[in-house]
């Protein structure tokens, strides 16, 4: 889908980012690369909550490490937010005791996929409780599987299935592209969430309106926001862009769009082009 | 692959490709009267038509466009197409502050606003870890609000739905009863509709002097026009007639479909998030989840005079408390989120308090830059994401919120209601008689621009 990009403000900020772990950041004015240090990762972690967990330390996830400000990179940095480094980290993986009824949920997933499915380990990469909410992380070849077992188990029940959005991450190499998909249990009074990681060179995830069949136009609106391709779905065309649209305008690296607006003899910039502290 | 079914080549979905068409007898009416193109098919032999509804049908709640495959009178396929007022809210959101997103997503579901600005700042407090700081008098307020909300839009509802019947008095009782309402959220936010008043936090501002005794004397009158509308519709013959048995979806299709709100509550199931998962202290609240069990179009129109009742008495428990508790702070006390001027009325009609500009301008450097930041910058909020649900009045909404740390949303996903239940229209329509489409969608009460968003 790369061809259907359109380049964007958005893309140079992204240029801006640097992978997760590929080391090397520098400063164009100063002129030696600076690496990006154990206490800058560190650093990035004062943007989670004081996690659950007992001996206070949790894992973390991350996603991108972002450098400089206000576009300090473009010239002579003389504001010092050149060297600013910043690291996106999300929750990663917590341990047991995940706390509430999130234990008993995934015991008994376990069990169902262990006894008549592909297994708990193999199905499930990780479990995430977070803000107190329950995130199961999906291997999409099982998701369907994992689904019906969270639909039709008598202890599972999670009966509702309240749609699918995306979410993209340009920067979490190979895992791009997430479907999130959040499930309710009207007989037992619980939720959760799964989540689905794909890369963005191959976005494809089985659909799961065969277990939900509520989720058919969600599916339908990520495929048409994200590009994400649901296999096996009924009809999976674009809902709210016109069926000839070119792009799939929630991505990162799509454009906002949108014209500067004079004022009293001033130009405001749209809202993709203002000053950023992101 | 309209070629291969056996109903023939014209279906109200797919393509017509042109050499399906071939010999057969093929025209196309755009607008008219429709007793000449019935006429004009009559002469043609064919009873069989594809008939596109909207976007710009007057029955419609928007701009949703219906095409329908109608054999006779009966309709044989029914879909929906959408999208007709996609804005890109979502995506917008994503380039404003924290503090601009309930400016944008008020204007979703334009009948309901208050509901996804207070869906979307408890999701932002949830990720923030401040649910329990807002204030008591901030959440009852938002309460309150909500509340009045439902009702206004329950009468907009029956009131357009009964104006689709071709019932003008319902259509014009029902927004004079909201009219009522209307007022009460112009002098307490400002404005009638898309106000922003439920900010992360709180709420922008406390309710202004007199505000609830002017509800009390709103709300008997708002009242009696609710029991105009009953009176006018639920022992109507006509209207029994249009509605009992209509648009029947059962409780095993409303749960396939996610299908929530009054339509899931007809079909027996007391579902209500304000029961389920209780947000902003309902669970505090007396009050009922009514339901019915005929699952059709005239028993969600029961269930929405109940639902009226029901939140007027959670009206006047709020308004008891707010009553009790006296004046106090309607915002958090965290300074690094809280915005930092309260508004007040100047000579200008409004404006910002003048001791805060006072107080930023004259005594205060730090108080300054603070401002600046707060207002230009906004606050960051930690990475990771939550999910908020609330009961709407059409159902189930739920808001998607992912942080990565920054000032701006990362995504901003809100899970409307009448999206999801716009996908019920095939299985309430199909088989039935094509006046019954129009009773069907009046009775899920989509707002299109909480569809399209």
């Amino acid at each position: 889908m790369s061809d259907e990009k359109k380049d964007g403000v958005e893309a140079a900020d992204a240029a801006e980012a640097t992978k997760p772990g590929s080391g090397v950041v520098g400063t164009p004015s100063s002129g030696t690369p600076q690496t990006t240090s154990e206490a800058a990762y560190e650093a990035g972690s004062q943007n989670l909550p004081a996690g659950p967990s007992p001996d206070g330390r949790r894992e973390l996830e991350v996603m991108a490490v972002k450098k400089g400000m206000f576009g300090a990179t473009q010239g002579q940095d003389t504001s010092g937010y050149g060297g600013l480094v910043r690291t996106i980290a999300f929750p990663g993986p917590s341990e047991r005791p995940y706390g509430g009824y999130f234990d008993e949920v995934v015991d008994v997933l376990a069990e169902v996929l262990d006894e008549d499915g592909p297994g708990f380990d193999a199905a499930i990469e990780k479990v995430v409780v977070d803000r107190g909410e329950l995130t199961l992380f999906v291997r999409r070849e099982h998701l369907v599987t994992v689904c019906q077992a969270l639909r039709d188990d008598q202890d599972l029940r999670f009966e509702l299935g309240l749609g699918v959005s995306g979410v993209h991450y340009p920067h979490d190499e190979g895992r791009e592209l997430h479907a999130v998909y959040h499930l309710h249990s009207v007989t037992h009074r619980r939720k959760l969430r799964l989540e689905v990681a794909v890369p963005e060179a191959d976005p494809h995830i089985p659909s799961s309106t065969s277990v939900y069949p509520g989720h058919d136009w969600h599916e339908r609106e990520t495929y048409d926001f994200f590009g994400i391709v649901f296999d096996d779905h009924p009809g999976l065309s674009r809902i709210q862009m016109p069926d000839d649209w070119p792009g799939h305008p929630q991505r990162k690296d799509y454009p906002l769009g949108g014209i500067p607006v004079e004022y009293k003899g001033a130009h405001i910039p749209p809202p993709d082009l203002r000053r950023s502290y992101n | 692959m309209a070629a291969t079914n056996a109903s023939g080549p014209f279906r109200a979905t797919g393509a017509i490709r042109d050499d399906d068409t071939a010999g057969l007898p093929f025209f196309e009416a755009v607008g008219g009267d429709w007793s000449d193109i019935a006429e004009e098919a009559a002469r043609l032999a064919e009873d069989r038509m594809v008939v596109n509804m909207g976007p710009q049908h007057p029955s419609t709640h928007g701009v949703l466009r219906l095409m329908l495959e109608i054999d006779g009178e009966t309709v044989t396929e029914a879909r929906a197409g959408i999208g007709y007022l996609h804005t890109g809210i979502e995506k917008s959101m994503e380039y404003r502050t924290w503090s601009q997103g309930p400016t944008w997503c008020t204007r979703m579901d334009y009948v309901a606003p208050l509901f996804q600005e207070a869906a979307y700042c408890l999701a932002v407090e949830k990720l923030l870890g401040i649910t329990d700081q807002v204030p008591e008098r901030a959440t009852v307020i938002r309460v309150l609000m909500m509340e009045l909300n439902r009702i206004s839009s329950h009468l907009v509802c029956l009131a357009t739905g009964g104006n689709e019947l071709g019932a003008t008095t319902i259509m014009t009782t029902g927004f004079t009863g909201r009219e009522e309402i209307l007022r009460i959220f112009e002098l307490i936010t400002g404005l009638r509709m898309n106000h922003a008043y439920i900010r992360p936090g709180g709420v922008v501002q406390d309710i202004p002097p007199g505000a609830l005794d002017t509800i009390r004397e709103a709300l008997p009158k708002v009242r009696g026009y609710i029991n105009q509308l009953e009176d006018l519709m639920l022992g109507n013959p006509i209207y029994k007639g249009r509605t009992i048995g209509v648009g029947y979806l059962d409780l095993s299709a409303c749960m396939a479909l996610g299908v929530t709100g009054p339509v899931l509550r007809s079909a027996g199931l007391p579902y209500d998030v304000r029961k389920d998962d209780p947000y902003c202290g309902y669970e505090t609240y007396d009050f009922d989840v009514p339901t019915t069990t005929n699952a059709d179009s005239y028993d969600r129109t029961v269930l929405r005079f109940e639902e009226m009742y029901q939140s007027m008495r959670i009206i006047d428990q709020a308004m008891d408390r707010l009553q009790a508790m006296g004046a106090g702070p309607v915002m958090v006390e965290d300074k690094k989120i809280a915005w930092p001027a309260q508004l007040a009325i100047g000579s200008d009609g409004m404006g910002n308090s003048l001791d805060h500009i006072k107080e930023i301008m004259g005594s205060s450097m730090e108080a300054l830059i603070h401002h600046f930041k707060l207002v230009t910058e906004g606050f960051r909020v930690p990475a990771g994401q939550a999910w908020q649900t609330v009961e709407h009045p059409r159902g189930v909404l739920g808001v998607h919120l992912v942080s990565d740390g920054g000032t701006r949303p990362y995504r901003a996903h809100f899970r409307d209601p009448s999206f999801n239940n716009l996908q019920a229209v095939s299985l309430m329509c199909e088989g039935g008689q094509v006046a019954d489409v129009v009773v069907s969608v009046a009775a899920l009460d989509p707002v299109l621009g909480g569809v399209d968003r």
